[in-house]
């Protein structure tokens, strides 16, 4: 038994090693290119802070695409930088990227005064070498390392108009540092608006002038997900139709058990009598949560990380807002508004508001929750593999790369490990909560349990 | 500068919910070393409450983070 394990392990380090070895020997190649780059392109070179690893010359496409390298995406004069690259991982892309390779995905914009734009994103003529930045230019808008970002330039023509690559210019406001992109056009650097993302821009992004309403990366993990999961149990359910009372069989013999701890754990102890009337609910937002969250650790097939949007998680969690106040029985609306038996000032001033905001939270924290599990779960996971690239000072000594790798490969195992027991947790306790909350607000009055719980 | 301030921050709540999550497993173990055939239901209760703890340490350092 224990021989097999360590078999496992060997080959698991091996494979790490391997992986190791090549984005290595490509990181050494990447800081004479840069070189390169830097005399030919000299004349395009205002910003100062350029990302090399953008300029397209000749040969940048034949670097080989395996093991993508993350630090030469970024420059290649400073080290490797570990927040960029796990935020880039973690957010949200115009293409689908397995491995090295970007596949692209349906491109819907608008923006006002131009239009719907309706392409693939392989129009903009993706570079699989340079983490997905586009060659061309397609309405002002460009496609940099995997986002869609728009030239705000109002003179920059229309259609498809090649573009030389991307650059980030750096600057100080009120002591903060901010970046803004730069598309290189006919020698001249043009400002890009961010990418348009409905979390705020906490990943970079943010609301823009034009709204990215595309099949991204995460859509299109979405309802993969989704499609997988209607027919598993739309299969399931016409069993149970045709030949009911019958012994479960293939994926029913997985689920039925989940469905029943969930029926008898979750909903019957909260929701009472009434837990029917709940249970599609608490099965979807369960197996939704549950399905993207696993789909999201599958390595090399993009890592999507759905759950880990903010977007994504607010939309669940207005969902339970919305379930949770549209089934509040006047109970839970008189001890919201006007709490019975405690002097109106203290009403007014202290615990109306108190419950009001009460109300808010709930969601809201069922919304951070699971959105900062996963994220900082992906993110501890890059992080270790960037560990590599730390100690390897981006190529210089190979030799602490592979020590650091044994280390790194390790320390990602454990941690996937946990967030498998994560994905699991983290899906159970937001069906539990919208369980909880939906609870309170249909509980029925009962006056001798509540004059001792008051 | 403010980076430093931050991971003062992480480091914060890291040890709050480090006490928290300690003080749930120490205590679920005595539940269990009293009642043992009550293990199932406090094993289940015990998960539950160590994410909610987890969770809210987890959201300090995410904010921690953007913040930085």
């Amino acid at each position: 038994m224990i021989k097999r394990y360590l078999t496992f392990f060997a080959i698991i380090v091996t494979c790490g090693l391997r992986l190791v070895s090549q984005a290595v020997d490509h990181q050494h190649d990447s800081p004479t290119y840069a070189q390169h780059e830097h005399n030919e392109h000299d004349g395009h070179d205002h910003s100062g802070h350029n990302h090399d690893g953008h300029d397209h010359s000749g040969h940048a496409h034949t670097a080989p695409a395996n093991a993508q390298p993350h630090a030469a995406s970024h420059d290649d004069h400073a080290e490797f930088d570990a927040k960029a690259t796990a935020f880039h991982h973690i957010s949200d892309l115009n293409v689908y990227n397995i491995g090295p390779w970007n596949l692209p995905l349906p491109c819907i914009l608008y923006a006002s005064g131009q239009g719907l734009s309706f392409f693939s994103s392989s129009k903009f003529g993706i570079d699989n070498a340079h983490h997905g930045s586009g060659h061309y230019a397609i309405d002002r808008y460009v496609l940099n390392e995997g986002k869609v970002m728009r030239i705000i330039e109002p003179t920059f023509p229309m259609g498809k108009v090649e573009i030389d690559g991307f650059a980030t210019q750096e600057t100080e406001v009120d002591g903060k540092k901010k970046y803004i992109d730069l598309v290189n056009y006919q020698g001249v650097p043009l400002p890009l608006e961010k990418s348009s993302t409905a979390d705020g821009g906490i990943f970079g992004g943010g609301i823009t002038g034009f709204y990215d309403l595309s099949i991204s990366k995460n859509v299109f993990a979405m309802l993969l997900v989704i499609g997988l999961m209607s027919l598993v149990f739309i299969s399931m359910a016409r069993h149970y139709k045709r030949a009911p009372g019958t012994a479960p069989k293939g994926a029913q013999k997985l689920f039925e058990p989940i469905i029943l701890f969930l029926q008898d754990e979750v909903a019957k102890p909260f929701l009472g009598e009434k837990y029917a009337r709940f249970m599609p609910l608490l099965l979807a937002i369960f197996f939704f949560i549950l399905g993207l969250n696993l789909f999201g650790q599958i390595p090399f097939l993009g890592a999507a990380n759905v759950t880990g949007n903010l977007a994504v998680t607010m939309v669940l969690a207005i969902l339970v807002f919305i379930v949770v106040n549209l089934n509040g029985n006047w109970h839970y609306w008189q001890h919201i508004l006007w709490m019975p038996g405690i002097p109106a000032a203290v009403k007014i001033f202290v615990l109306t508001p108190v419950e009001i905001l009460g109300v808010i939270i709930k969601p809201v924290t069922l919304m951070l929750r699971l959105f900062a599990n996963i994220t900082a779960g992906h993110m501890v996971i890059t992080i270790f593999i960037g560990l590599i690239f730390i100690f390897g000072k981006s190529g210089e000594s190979p030799g602490a790369a592979y020590g650091a790798s044994i280390g790194s490969v390790l320390l990602t195992l454990f941690m996937m490990a946990i967030e498998l027991l994560v994905a699991f947790i983290q899906a159970y306790v937001f069906t539990l909560l919208t369980a909880s909350y939906i609870g309170a607000a249909t509980e029925e009055h009962h006056h001798g349990h509540e004059e001792a719980s008051h | 500068m403010g980076g430093s301030i931050v991971a003062i921050g992480m480091g914060l709540a890291a040890i709050g919910a480090g006490i928290g999550v300690g003080m749930i497993g120490g205590k679920a173990l005595e539940a269990i070393a009293r009642q043992p055939e009550a293990i199932g239901d406090i094993r289940a209760n015990m998960i539950l409450t160590a994410a909610l703890v987890e969770g809210a340490a987890l959201i300090a350092i995410i904010l921690a983070y953007l913040v930085a």
